[in-house]
């Protein structure tokens, strides 16, 4: 219970998968503009995030290393994302088209997301056990919505800013995220695995 | 016809005018993620551009027999398999920067520069102007890794071609104090923000 605990608030705010870790910057940076795309991709990242890792630590263990596979890892766990990605959308469509609607254009847009790669990855490189890992990936994924929705909030008011425009557009989002993220470097050292 | 030209112009494109980071914003993760040094910067680009090579040369050779609903997941496969490739030559090769590297190494396959690449260029055109093509991007994407992992390194370390004992250069006396911030998280995005506008500025300014 208490490494559950401790992997969850780690990934949350000490080792933030955005301003600490940097996976997943495109979705930061491209998605971050209004509050409500925002809170549409955390959403889809929070669901896909977790079903990857469930399904990716599952076809590790029981699959890959029985038969000798780790080489595939890279290979296997892109094409589920992607799949999964894939299976998803054809889903929601099916069974709740209001969620559809919120999610949908998300969608595909997270196989390339690669936070999604990365927590799978690193959820069977730390050697995380099942439920452990479905843990980090939840938490993961909300540290990556924490972010993205923080930065759409201060990014809206930064619209009426006045501001040189060479600034204007990426530049002055990475910088506001260089001052978010030194705002997460409190959090540093607080919590170790 | 100047056949010569058209490679040339490939090859270049994504230098400057193009640059992958600058210009298109792509490949920002690991742009941000491996630069705390320049050696490790500079091992990422060339491991991206193997791979962006590797790509187009499959692609572009396989662009007619490639049916055009399944594009992607092959184009995610074949990328997918020379970043396997690019791991395990690191691993044999070059344990150190393959554990700095961690596991930036496999997302090298959701580098969006890639994709780009295979999706807009060389599933289109023939094989020798794709892979020029492909290099110039890789080039363009290691410029960029570079200039960003020396202003980390010689401001957030003071010193270059670190962190292996045998190599590293102190450049500023004893009394030096490194700015750390640019050797923390924060200091990479912010770094990366005032180069994006110096790069703004000079674009203006020359009218590219």
């Amino acid at each position: 219970m208490e490494t559950l605990l401790s992997i969850i608030f780690i990934y949350i705010f000490v080792e933030n998968f955005v301003l600490h870790r940097f996976f997943g910057i495109c979705p930061f940076l491209g998605v971050s503009r209004k509050m409500e795309t925002a809170i549409g991709m955390s959403m889809a990242v929070i669901f896909v995030m977790t079903m990857a890792t469930l399904v990716t630590w599952l076809l590790y263990t029981f699959v890959l290393i029985p038969f000798n596979l780790g080489y595939l890892q890279i290979v296997t766990f892109i094409l589920v994302i992607a799949s999964l990605v894939q299976l998803v959308e054809t889903v929601l469509r099916k069974i709740s088209p209001t969620l559809y609607q919120g999610l949908g254009i998300f969608l595909p847009l997270i196989t390339t997301n690669c936070a999604v790669l990365a927590v799978t990855l690193l959820a069977v490189r730390l050697e995380f056990a099942f439920i452990e890992s479905i843990v980090f990936a939840l938490a993961a994924s909300v540290g990556f919505s924490l972010a993205l929705i923080i930065m759409a909030g201060i990014r809206e008011r930064l619209e009426m800013a006045n501001m040189p425009d060479v600034l204007q557009g990426s530049a002055v989002t990475l910088i506001t995220a260089g001052i978010l993220s030194i705002a997460f470097l409190g959090f540093q050292g607080m919590l170790s695995l | 016809m100047e056949p010569k030209n058209v490679y040339l112009q490939d090859l270049t494109r994504g230098l400057v005018k193009e640059n992958p980071v600058f210009v298109s914003l792509l490949g920002m993760c690991p742009l941000l993620g491996v630069t705390g040094f320049l050696f490790y910067g500079f091992g990422m680009g060339v491991a991206t551009t193997a791979v962006t090579i590797g790509g187009t040369l499959i692609v572009s050779l396989l662009r007619n027999l490639i049916p055009k609903q399944v594009r992607i997941p092959i184009f995610i496969v074949v990328v997918a398999t020379f970043v396997t490739v690019i791991e395990m030559s690191l691993e044999a090769f070059q344990p150190a920067l393959h554990e700095a590297l961690g596991v930036f190494v496999p997302l090298i396959v959701c580098n969006c520069l890639i994709l780009g690449r295979l999706e807009a260029f060389s599933s289109k055109r023939p094989v020798l102007r794709s892979v020029a093509d492909g290099l110039g991007a890789g080039l363009g994407f290691t410029l960029a890794l570079v200039i960003l992992a020396f202003v980390r390194e010689v401001l957030g370390h003071g010193t270059l071609l670190g962190p292996d004992p045998d190599t590293v250069v102190q450049l500023f006396g004893p009394n030096f104090e490194a700015m750390t911030i640019f050797a923390q998280p924060a200091g990479a995005f912010i770094a990366l923000g005032l180069l994006l506008a110096l790069f703004n500025m000079m674009m203006k300014r020359f009218n590219i």
